[in-house]
């Protein structure tokens, strides 16, 4: 049998370069453990390119969160300032990995101080293992010093959009008033999503329709 | 018949000047006579004592897949070595004293170098109950060691050092905090950040490198530090030589030839533990290897098999192979470009790691045991693993054009290693010799 495609999601960073060293087949990266998750960037993109009128320079998004383990930051930020968007990350010191700026970002030293005039906010999911593991004291420390709630929006520029990946810890990374809120993307990120791993699969099948 | 070997026209690896050297089982004769059975050209190649690895895997018992005793050896000897000191985490660990004398057995019937094993410190290197240091001791470990693991407790650390002390063996450190390192799988810095692989901390190695030096003041007890990896862990070498603690320390040919940067790109033959640092840390290694505060090289022989490093980053096991490159490393990235001299690269392979174990002296004088090396130090040539003698070819190294190389080996006044370019008249194959086939020349003139 041979395959054509394979889409790939895998526990392990690096896991799609791999199969693609070792496979004749085409790559689809579905997510690779921290390192990075190109479809979910490219909805991000799609949802805030809605946002934004289709303009990217000269804006600018918070990332909030668990960046250390996420891979859809790492997405986000490499698409976001491919672009010409700015990214400014915030979080737990112990959630921000060594030498962050060099993914091409700020590093905040508060969730204020991201947020504060910002395009937009993205809320990272909190994984409940980051207790466990010792890198925080409580799910509720958590939230009271980044969580996403309505004071923290209203720092933003009006109408500025917020995002999450899903599925959503309701008052832990995203206040519930802010989640179902008029400022929420969410719903629309889950659609998007759709149309893009659409699109990527197409595009794929159909270059390699051309190579063949 | 007179058995004796003469090698003519070599160079003094130390004084640079022209040397006949003759040897007759095993021993170096106080002058060449006129009528030996064996005469071996050396075109005025240099003539040094045979190198020394403080630090190898050789994988048996249990682990052969990986490696045997056999062609580690080889690949030692391949290298210029003439003795090497192998780890005790084999399977099961050598922490008993019948498990030393069966890898000295096995290294005297399959050999190809002489081969010291180094004990356990702790019973299945748990970290716990200690092992009969003296037992193993007259089994024949020359040092011990839990390496591939650190010994956390600080308390069980101190109790071996003190007994190590009445024993009159090293200990060789693997230092490493596991609770620092956790699930790192990298050097923590800008590329575990870019590549999302959970990083190591270089504090995960030094808060254990201080840590052993102060117990290694408490005790009186003698700490020598494998492969030092950081800045941070050689200060720590270098404040406990300028105290006068009896602390020594090693590092390796990866540590002063690459950084975390090799692992873009995810190449597992880039991964060992303690990991590639950043360009800082490697000026520090060969900062620390110019100003004498490394005691001796080393090369953390780490075969893998392909099938277990083939495999994402992540997966794959740590650890590379490091015997058949080791000279050429040193001699290309520092001799070359002049950190050091030839003869102190030679010194810090030679005197200086049997000076760290108390090995026998090794000196190209009358009396002393004949193990050679004849090195070509501006042979160039291309590292191309699967030439290599060692079951091991997992290493970062592939492809790349190298100076210097081992032409002869000579251990015990046998001939181990012997490079097509070298003549040899009047060849008498001896017990070694018999099942060696002479390698093809890889060394071309530049």
């Amino acid at each position: 049998m041979r395959v054509s495609l394979v889409v790939v999601r895998h526990r392990s960073a690096g896991s799609p370069a791999f199969l693609a060293r070792h496979l004749e087949a085409g790559v689809i990266n579905a997510g690779d453990g921290e390192h990075e998750h190109p479809t979910q960037g490219l909805l991000d993109l799609l949802t805030l390119s809605d946002a934004w009128d289709g303009r990217f320079e000269g804006r600018r998004l918070a990332i909030v969160g668990d960046i250390a383990h996420s891979r859809v930051a790492r997405s986000a930020i490499f698409g976001l300032t491919t672009l010409g968007a700015a990214v400014t990350i915030a979080g737990p010191p112990t959630l921000i990995p060594a030498e962050a700026e060099t993914l091409g970002c700020a590093v905040a030293g508060s969730v204020e101080e991201a947020m504060r005039g910002a395009d937009g906010v993205m809320a990272l999911r909190l994984q409940r293992e980051r207790m466990e593991s010792g890198l925080l004291a409580s799910v509720g420390e958590y939230a009271k010093g980044w969580g996403i709630d309505r004071e923290r929006v209203a720092l933003m520029r009006p109408g500025a959009p917020v995002l999450h990946p899903g599925p959503m810890n309701r008052g832990v990374e995203i206040a519930p008033d802010v989640a179902d809120g008029g400022e929420s993307r969410v719903f629309r990120q889950v659609e998007n999503g759709l149309a893009v791993r659409c699109a990527v699969l197409a595009r794929c099948a159909s270059a390699l329709t051309e190579v063949s | 018949m007179n058995g004796a070997t003469v090698i003519r026209n070599a160079r003094h690896w130390r004084t640079g000047e022209r040397l006949d050297l003759a040897f007759d089982r095993g021993v170096i004769l106080a002058s060449p006579r006129q009528d030996e059975a064996r005469v071996i050209d050396a075109r005025g190649l240099v003539l040094a004592p045979g190198l020394v690895d403080l630090h190898v895997h050789l994988r048996e018992p249990g682990q052969s897949a990986k490696e045997t005793i056999e062609r580690g050896t080889r690949a030692a000897a391949v290298g210029g070595f003439t003795a090497v000191a192998c780890m005790p985490n084999t399977e099961p660990v050598l922490d008993s004293a019948a498990w030393i004398e069966w890898v000295r057995a096995r290294a005297e019937a399959a050999g190809y170098c002489r081969v010291h094993p180094i004990g356990a410190v702790t019973m299945g290197q748990k970290g716990e109950q200690l092992t009969e240091f003296g037992a193993l001791k007259s089994a024949g470990a020359v040092a011990l060691s839990d390496d591939g693991r650190p010994i956390m407790s600080a308390s069980v650390m101190r109790r071996a050092l003190e007994h190590a002390r009445h024993a009159g063996l090293p200990i060789v450190c693997h230092e490493e905090d596991l609770t620092l390192r956790g699930d790192g799988q990298m050097n923590e810095g800008w590329v575990a950040t870019r590549l999302g692989l959970r990083g190591i901390p270089a504090a995960a190695e030094s808060v254990m490198a201080r840590r052993d030096v102060e117990l290694s003041a408490l005790t009186g007890g003698r700490a020598h530090i494998a492969h030092l990896s950081c800045a941070e862990s050689l200060d720590a070498l270098r404040d406990a030589h300028a105290r006068g603690i009896l602390v020594t320390g090693e590092t390796c040919p990866h540590y002063w030839t690459l950084t975390e940067e090799a692992v873009l790109g995810y190449d597992p033959h880039a991964k060992m533990n303690p990991p590639l640092r950043t360009e800082r840390d490697r000026r520090a290694v060969i900062d620390a290897i110019r100003d004498g505060t490394i005691d001796c090289l080393a090369t953390d022989h780490a075969p893998h098999t392909e099938d277990e490093k083939r495999q994402p980053f992540d997966q794959a096991p740590f650890g590379i192979v490091g015997l058949e490159t080791a000279l050429a490393l040193t001699i290309t990235h520092l001799v070359e470009p002049g950190h050091i001299s030839l003869a102190r690269a030679l010194e810090l392979w030679t005197e200086s790691p049997r000076r760290v174990f108390g090995l026998p002296d090794v000196r190209l004088e009358a009396g002393h045991p004949a193990d050679l090396v004849l090195i070509d130090p501006e042979a160039a040539w291309t590292v191309e693993p699967t030439a290599f003698q060692s079951k091991g070819r997992n290493t970062p190294f592939a492809g790349q054009r190298l100076v210097g190389r081992a032409l002869a080996t000579i251990c015990d006044g046998e001939i181990t290693h012997l490079d097509a370019a070298i003549e040899v008249g009047g060849a008498r194959p001896g017990r070694r010799e018999a099942g060696l086939e002479r390698s093809g020349s890889l060394a071309t003139p530049r």
